[in-house]
């Protein structure tokens, strides 16, 4: 497994090569249609996240000291965010995602490209992942 | 009137050049807020740079002015909507506190009693429903709900058997934020008025679009919010039968709402300013009266007829598409405003929203202040387009493709 900052490092390049908006949101699509399925009876009220237009459940497990996460949203584009957010940080143990900046979504430019309703969701997103990271620790 | 043609009109908003990632903007977003003319501006402009000083207190010369500015705009307000005097229009920041206010004063009045009722139609924003809710829950008050068809007109036959002799207050829009459509405010206040029922109005989507007189559609209450209908934002009014304003207590404490003050005994000044606490927007309402002009000008007939078109042009793209669902699709398409909320098979409003304003389009996506209506309709949002009269069938065009190129992205 690659490292973390070699992980984000990775997703930046790979954003880097999107001159156009339009083209980062096909990239985000097609991340979000191949984001693993999310189980039904996971999407309860607990693991829904607030401050989201859209509608998004994180699951969060400790395997084998590391943390796994799983998530879905019902608009697309947050779930290619999302697919990006368990790339970098799922299979992590909570010390490391505890002490992260989450820059990498400054570097590529989503949060300050998203509606601030959207940035919110994002921020939401980043803060429960980083809040299950520091209830690991 | 001086006619003028569309191209004129838009030159008057220099937000309609704006480019947005490089393109040209297409703000479809007008049931939010409007964009604003230069002469909107200019007023705006010149009240705090030339003529900036504090209403009905000092004598002045700049004091003055202002004041004259600030009042000859009630009059201007209360000519514009076919008020019986200035005196029946308060000046509030906008519908949501001239509906605060309202149900406030009603409450402080005395004016409803444990167990009486008041009636909300289905399809209210937020803003005619949550104030109501709350003097509701203090005073022990049952909420009522008008309900509307899925095409989203009131059920108009229901009203009857809604009235109660306890239904103290029936509250509707003059046209709802998200479905457009403009309802029977008349025939509602005929039949609230024969049930001893008062009727309060929420304009904020109607004034911008249409011919609006208060004594024609009789109700006893009527608001508006100026940031809607071209002038500064924080300006609006409440409208309200002169004896009806009359026999309410004041809303707020303080400046020039008073007659008298002394430690035994305060009195109130009389209607409006009984209402207007505390210093007023003193730049932003005189900029109602250039707002209101531009509204004339765009109820002109050319304007009209292009709006038309789009309306047509919208209405029948959308039945059309197989994948398109619009909601406020009355039998008669003289009874919608240009205002679209839509959902789209296999794609959630929010992106589509996202893909739009890429695109230089700028909608509304989510609830829009409506929850309860995304509710009946069992939807978690819409996607809304919004059109101004100073938008173009080009315009209308061009969201139509770049909609579907959206849906096709996202598909």
């Amino acid at each position: 497994m690659s490292s973390l900052a070699e992980t984000k490092a990775a997703v930046v390049e790979e954003f880097s090569m999107f001159d156009e908006w339009l083209d980062k949101y096909e990239y985000l699509i097609e991340l979000g249609k191949n984001l693993e399925v999310f189980p039904v009876e996971l999407k309860t009220d607990e693991r829904l996240i607030k401050g989201c237009q859209s509608r998004v459940w994180l699951d969060t497990q400790v395997q084998d000291g590391v943390l796994r996460f799983r998530a879905d949203s019902d608009a697309i584009i947050t779930k290619g965010i999302i697919s990006l957010l368990i790339r970098v940080y799922d299979g992590r143990s909570a010390q490391e995602i505890a002490a992260d900046n989450f820059d990498f979504v400054e570097q590529i430019g989503l949060r300050e490209n998203l509606s601030p309703t959207r940035a919110n969701g994002l921020n939401s997103m980043i803060e429960t992942i980083r809040k299950e990271a520091e209830r690991n620790v | 009137m001086h006619l003028m043609d569309i191209d004129q009109i838009r030159s008057q908003f220099p937000q309609l050049k704006e480019k947005v990632y490089g393109r040209q903007l297409v703000y479809l977003d007008n049931a939010a807020t409007s964009l604003r003319p230069v002469s909107v501006a200019e007023k705006w402009a010149e009240m705090s740079l030339r003529h900036n000083s504090n209403l009905h207190r000092a004598v002045h010369k700049t004091a003055v002015d202002a004041t004259e500015e600030y009042e000859s705009t009630r009059a201007a307000v209360a000519a514009f909507i076919g008020a019986a005097a200035p005196e029946e229009i308060v000046f509030t920041s906008g519908t949501t506190q001239s509906s605060n206010l309202l149900a406030s004063c009603l409450e402080h009045g005395n004016f409803f009693a444990e167990g009486d009722e008041i009636l909300i139609c289905e399809a209210e924003h937020h803003s005619n429903i949550v104030p109501w809710q709350m003097v509701a829950a203090r005073k022990g008050l049952k909420i009522k709900v008008l309900p509307i068809d899925d095409r989203g007109q009131i059920l108009i036959s229901e009203l009857g058997n809604l009235l109660t002799p306890r239904t103290k207050i029936c509250a509707v829009a003059q046209a709802s934020n998200v479905l457009g459509i403009i309802n029977p405010i008349r025939k509602i206040a005929d039949i609230c008025h024969a049930n001893g029922t008062l009727v309060f109005v929420d304009g904020a989507q109607g004034i911008p679009h249409l011919p609006t007189d208060v004594k024609e559609m009789d109700c006893d209450f009527y608001a508006f919010s100026g940031h809607k209908m071209y002038a500064a934002p924080g300006t609006g009014i409440l409208y309200g039968k002169r004896s009806l304003l009359e026999a309410l207590p004041p809303y707020m404490g303080g400046g020039e709402m008073i007659e008298s003050v002394s430690w035994e005994k305060t009195t109130y000044a009389p209607v409006p300013r009984r209402f207007e606490a505390g210093t007023q927007n003193i730049s932003g309402v005189p900029s109602l009266r250039p707002a209101m002009e531009m509204c004339k000008l765009l109820a002109g007939r050319e304007i009209t007829a292009e709006t038309e078109r789009v309306k047509t042009f919208l209405l029948g793209f959308f039945s059309a598409h197989p994948d398109i669902t619009l909601y406020g699709n009355p039998d008669d398409p003289a009874e919608k405003l240009p205002i679209f909320s839509i959902t789209v098979k296999g794609a959630h409003h929010e992106d589509l929203a996202l893909i739009l304003d890429k695109m230089g389009i700028a909608t509304r996506s989510g609830q829009m202040c409506a929850e309860p209506l995304m509710d009946g309709f069992g939807v978690t949002g819409m996607l809304r387009a919004s059109f101004a009269p100073y938008n173009t069938m080009q315009e209308a065009v061009y969201f139509t493709e770049c909609l579907q190129k959206a849906i096709d992205m996202l598909k």
